[in-house]
């Protein structure tokens, strides 16, 4: 195994950590700042995945397809918000569970009645098909591209919180939505913001992760799971824990899949090995995440009130 | 409390109803010779017993596990694994299923219960999750495709190849755990667990240590559920990673909450209500015009998933804890 295998693979890593930080990010101030555990994030990123693909194949233009797919998205976030997620803010957590879980169905089957049960796929932006040399190997181009996004949004939303007055707004409300509420802020906008913000975000994530896997019905579950494995281990509801917990997670998930079973091979029998490789290999992320809870349960980087 | 029949409400008498339809389905099946509704009431009771195995930790301690499925697994796994290396008796599936059922349900909850309200939801999927991705991983029994059980637990007598047989065990499993379940949660345990649901920081004050209660609890109710994952096994002869998938672990919470939370039957009549409507949606011909009746049949997912949005926005007691109780103090 070369270094410069371990590096594409690193790379890897981070692209797909980065792919689970715009999930992240907009999932956890949802869950943080109006305590709403929205289950349907994942369908918003399907949404907005096939959103691309259509204006992909209309327009063939990669920014007026993310434009169009982040702007659907954000109106569908907001109708949804509107429709179905107000009534279930001041809820239980167990209504809110059930409730998007619902919505989860009723999105899935949706894409499934307009766009048939068959995957979709998009290609590659024509300006990225390129793969560039790195350190000797080809490395499809796309994936700086993924990259450099997850980076700008990471900047762009840490601009956000920490220096605007939509920032200082969210951050109040995450400390204590009633005095926030007194204090003459219009919650209630604030809260349809959040969600449209996270549509948004989970709109471009659906959007870059379009050209590299299959758009299909029931995509946005299993990496709803993965993002909320992050958001645990990062801390809820807060953005540098989504960025550092999505990279960890996505570094760790690709290079235990990638490494883990060569190492496996090497120190047991090769049969049995074979048998739980990969196994134990889609196990690593969890066992970090409850690693993290038994030393720290509030999450790596937990949100400071007061 | 003994309690007499005067003191019946309509609670106890729709629970006293349902338990005596259920125990004449196979004389009724067998009548209008139609074997396959014997087998849907098999299956509505095997899912019934592991959402009331839930209700344990959701209706009476508070504890939203999004995860059960991950116990059904384990029970379908072990008696899966044990046929295929030829070990065909029911006792030791019972056996080897609730030992490993307890150990990874102690170990999981001994972490998830560090957490409480969100994260604890996000834990529980998350852990169901990690033992799916495990069992597709395990090639040599299946792997995605599932594992075929070539026949049914051996416990002697009961011979549980014969349909109506395998019923009555899967209906005398119901009922004893449903019996064991009213016995307990108004035992000393069932108050204490409660209690911490309601006010946890004044249990604490009182000296009860609610960390360990909950974790009895979290440890009984996944023995319940591994049952159902055995019997489960037994009704379709199929171990399947998707006994494990979130989506039956979000099924389950439907039918505790749609029967009604924090009730014994409710989780019962919660799972017969929605197994019986997703049947007639996605295989009965619906009198409807226009080609609807196509679309919902391939779509009726949707259906069920409106339905759930609607009820949950609507009906905060659930259909079984919606009528009245003869008890004063419910």
């Amino acid at each position: 195994m070369s270094l410069s295998f371990l590096f594409v693979q690193l790379l890897n890593g981070v692209q797909f950590g980065m792919l689970l930080f715009l999930l992240s990010a907009g999932l956890t101030l949802v869950l943080g700042i109006m305590n709403f555990v929205n289950l349907m994030h994942g369908s918003l990123y399907m949404v907005g995945a096939y959103a691309a693909v259509a204006a992909f194949e209309k327009t063939s233009s990669f920014v007026a397809a993310g434009a169009i797919a982040v702007s659907a998205t954000v109106l569908v976030g907001l109708v949804v918000e509107r429709l179905v997620l107000r009534r279930l803010y001041r809820r239980e957590h167990l209504a809110q569970v059930l409730a998007t879980l619902g919505m989860i169905m009723i999105f899935n089957e949706l894409v499934r009645f307009v766009w048939g049960a068959s995957a979709q796929s998009m290609d590659v932006p024509a300006a990225f098909s390129q793969p560039i040399l790195l350190l000797g190997l080809p490395y499809p181009s796309y994936r700086f591209v993924v990259i450099g996004v997850g980076a700008l949004v990471g900047i762009g939303l840490y601009i956000l919180i920490h220096r605007t007055r939509l920032g200082i707004l969210i951050r109040a409300a995450a400390a204590d939505p009633a005095m926030t509420a007194n204090m003459g802020v219009n919650v209630r906008l604030l809260n349809s913001t959040v969600i449209g913000l996270g549509a948004a975000l989970a709109a471009l994530a659906g959007l870059m992760a379009a050209p590299l896997s299959s758009v299909q019905s029931g995509m946005g579950e299993p990496i709803l799971i993965m993002t909320l494995v992050v958001i645990v281990t990062g801390g809820i509801g807060s953005v540098r824990g989504a960025f550092f917990g999505a990279l960890i997670v996505g570094v760790i998930d690709t290079l235990g899949r990638t490494l883990l079973p060569t190492l496996l091979r090497e120190l047991l029998d090769r049969s049995l090995a074979q048998a739980i490789g990969p196994a134990i290999s889609s196990m690593l992320i969890y066992l970090v995440m409850a690693a993290v809870l038994v030393v720290r349960p509030q999450g790596l980087f937990p949100v400071k009130h007061g | 409390m003994r309690r007499t029949i005067a003191s019946f409400g309509p609670r106890e008498w729709c629970a006293c109803a349902l338990l005596s339809a259920l125990a004449l389905v196979p004389v009724w099946a067998q009548a209008i010779g139609e074997p396959y509704y014997l087998s849907l009431v098999t299956r509505i009771m095997v899912l019934a017993l592991a959402a009331v195995g839930l209700n344990l930790v959701l209706g009476y301690g508070g504890m939203v596990s999004l995860g059960h499925a991950l116990y059904l697994g384990v029970g379908a796994y072990a008696v899966g694994i044990l046929s295929s290396h030829g070990i065909s008796s029911g006792w030791v599936h019972l056996a080897a299923a609730l030992v490993v059922g307890s150990a990874v349900a102690a170990a999981v909850g001994a972490v998830i219960l560090r957490t409480s309200g969100m994260a604890f939801i996000m834990i529980t999927l998350a852990f169901a999750q990690m033992a799916y991705f495990v069992v597709v991983g395990l090639k040599a029994y299946g792997g995605e495709d599932g594992l075929q059980i070539d026949s049914r637990s051996d416990f002697g007598v009961l011979q549980l190849s014969s349909a109506p047989v395998f019923y009555y065990v899967v209906l005398c499993c119901l009922l004893a755990v449903l019996w064991g379940l009213s016995r307990l949660v108004h035992s000393r345990f069932g108050m204490v667990l409660q209690g911490a649901r309601i006010n946890e920081r004044r249990m604490a004050a009182m000296g009860v240590p609610c960390f360990r209660y909950r974790l009895v609890a979290y440890v009984l109710s996944a023995q319940i559920a591994v049952l159902s994952g055995v019997l489960m096994a037994n009704l379709t002869k199929f171990a399947s990673p998707s006994y494990m998938q979130w989506t039956l672990s979000g099924e389950l919470i439907v039918m505790v909450v749609l029967g009604g939370m924090g009730t014994l039957a409710g989780p019962v009549v919660g799972a017969a209500v929605l197994l019986v409507l997703e049947e007639i949606l996605s295989s009965v011909k619906l009198p409807l015009p226009g080609g609807l009746d196509t679309v919902i049949n391939n779509h009726w997912l949707a259906v069920i998933g409106a339905f759930i949005v609607v009820v949950t926005l609507t009906m905060e007691r659930g259909l079984f804890g919606s009528l009245r109780s003869g008890r004063r103090s419910a």
